[in-house]
């Protein structure tokens, strides 16, 4: 019996007086990497913010092993969207990616010699240990991803939320992120993540959520990512451009 | 210690720790925030003053610290009821200065304060109100202040170097991770705040947004590092008051208004000057290499 490493009960929430989340309930088993899937504005963001407390929720209960956010904070690594930081700021690539070690160190302490081993390591794990000195904005999109993505391994939690993690990268950094997920499964740890590109799901993922205000769908991806649950959850938002078994959709997201 | 002397260093004290905060204020995009407490600290330097009815440091910076979280909560409170934030800041600051401005000129009227000074300020008399300090000897009661709240500055900075980094940078990570963002947020207001009253005396509200931007704006295109920055903010803050105080007295003109100019003046240089940002650098670097930045 594997264990549920999330629970989500009645989750409701609003963004500027729109109720973006309804009734949104579901488990998530250990050793699993999910895609939550959805058109523009389905709250997929907004889902992982509010389980992780960053956004207020309305009604009901997010738990981690059976305990609040609070006393599981520790296990759990969260990578936010590129674009939701300024990467102009004064700071450098072993910078940032020690940054996901600051909640570890505590009040008072500067990141000591082994704090920035980890995070080295980190970034060599995401192939980018020569970059580690170089200022952030002089990275390329695909680089500052692969930046993120070490400062979340270097956190070294159980549970991994990641926001779009491949948005807008190169195929290179795609292959990079993907095996670094591989790895994570097989480590026992367990992903969710928010995912726009349809055509990769059955590749990438072995459970998929699908989720536009509600849950249409939640299983294994054998199961559930069929033509139907695309269908339902995406509404008129999409056109089929496929052919044949191919799931093929252009949705108006991304 | 001469008239002129307390003046440069008077000035040079409030360059330093406006340049410090000023640097946090850019990074977090704050800046208009600067701008608005400026102006509602009135208030709260008129409020202490109705109560204590007298004008003392502590009361002010008490005051002060009240009108700036004050503010900050309102403009907070009024975004997450849907006006627009930059709307609400306009709203929140412009009424309680205005309230500030009443009260002076109805009920604490003829007194030390009044709007001109309180806009203006006046670093000129700084040297007649002095007290005794023990070991140091007399010194401008408002040098004495500034040099407390630049100790406070430099203590919070250092003590919570990391966490002002990451609230910076990436607030949403630092709340998954369980640092208190919101408490910093209220925090850094209150360092803005209590910045504020202190440098009012020598420079005035409007010069003191000058003070806490423009030299922290200057310094962040010179560097890729933030320590380097703070580092420079504050170089640049003192070496306008100096510049300041020498274009203010070769022009026979105001002291707090030549020291904005003189922060003018050194952004501008760095506007044209820096290796990275720099309108020369752009210029000159090489078509290929251009490229590849932009890439």
């Amino acid at each position: 019996m594997v264990s549920s490493v999330i629970n989500v009960d009645d989750l409701s929430a609003s963004y500027q007086k729109n109720k973006v989340l309804n009734d949104v309930s579901f488990e998530v088993k250990e050793g699993t990497i999910t895609a939550i899937v959805g058109p523009n504005g389905a709250g997929k963001s907004t889902l992982i913010k509010t389980m992780l407390g960053l956004h207020p929720k309305l009604t009901g209960n997010v738990s981690f092993w059976d305990s609040p956010f609070k006393t599981a904070k520790k296990k759990i690594g969260y990578v936010p969207q590129r674009g939701s930081v300024d990467w102009d700021f004064p700071t450098d690539a072993l910078d940032v990616v020690t940054m996901g070690l600051y909640g570890k160190i505590g009040w008072f302490r500067i990141p000591s010699k082994k704090d920035k081993e980890k995070a080295m390591n980190a970034l060599k794990k995401m192939g980018m240990e020569s970059y580690a000195h170089r200022q952030i904005s002089q990275l390329s999109g695909g680089q500052q991803q692969r930046v993120f993505l070490a400062r979340a391994l270097a956190q070294d939690a159980e549970l991994y939320f990641m926001d779009e993690p491949l948005a807008g990268v190169d195929a290179s950094t795609e292959k990079a992120i993907m095996t670094i997920l591989k790895e994570l499964k097989s480590n026992g740890k367990t992903v969710l993540v928010v995912h726009h590109d349809l055509q990769t799901v059955p590749e990438y993922f072995d459970h998929v959520l699908f989720l536009n205000k509600k849950v249409y769908a939640h299983g294994e991806t054998e199961e559930v990512f069929t033509k139907d649950n695309i269908a339902t959850t995406y509404g008129g938002d999409m056109q089929w451009v496929g052919k044949g078994d191919q799931y093929v959709i252009q949705s108006t997201s991304h | 210690m001469s008239y002129s002397m307390w003046i440069i260093l008077t000035a040079s004290l409030v360059g330093l720790s406006c340049g410090l905060i000023g640097v946090f204020l850019i990074l977090r995009k704050q800046a208009m925030m600067a701008d608005g407490i400026s102006h509602t600290v009135l208030l709260g330097i008129v409020l202490a003053y109705m109560v204590t009815q007298e004008v003392s440091g502590p009361a002010m910076l008490i005051g002060g610290i009240f009108a700036g979280i004050l503010t900050a909560f309102l403009v907070q409170t009024l975004s997450s009821l849907k006006v627009r934030h930059d709307a609400s800041l306009g709203i929140v600051f412009t009424s309680l200065f205005a309230i500030g401005v009443i009260l002076i000129s109805t009920s604490v009227g003829n007194v030390h304060l009044d709007v001109k000074h309180a806009l203006m300020g006046e670093i000129t008399f700084i040297p007649f109100t002095t007290m005794d300090i023990p070991l140091i000897g007399s010194i401008p009661k408002a040098t004495a202040l500034l040099l407390l709240v630049l100790l406070v500055v430099i203590f919070f900075i250092v003590a919570f170097y990391k966490e002002w980094k990451i609230t910076s940078f990436d607030a949403a990570l630092a709340a998954s991770l369980g640092i208190p963002v919101i408490f910093f947020h209220y925090l850094f207001m209150t360092l803005v705040s209590v910045t504020t009253v202190a440098s009012f005396d020598a420079v005035g509200a409007i010069l003191v947004v000058a003070m806490l931007i423009t030299p922290a704006a200057a310094a962040y295109l010179w560097t890729d590092k933030l320590i380097v920055m703070l580092f420079l903010s504050g170089g640049f803050g003192v070496l306008s008051a100096i510049i300041g105080y020498w274009i203010a007295t070769w022009l026979d003109t105001s002291i707090s208004g030549s020291m904005a100019l003189a922060t003018g003046c050194i952004f501008f240089v760095t506007f044209l000057l820096s290796p990275k940002h720099g309108l020369i650098s752009r210029l000159v670097r090489p078509a290929e290499l251009r490229e590849e930045q932009e890439a």
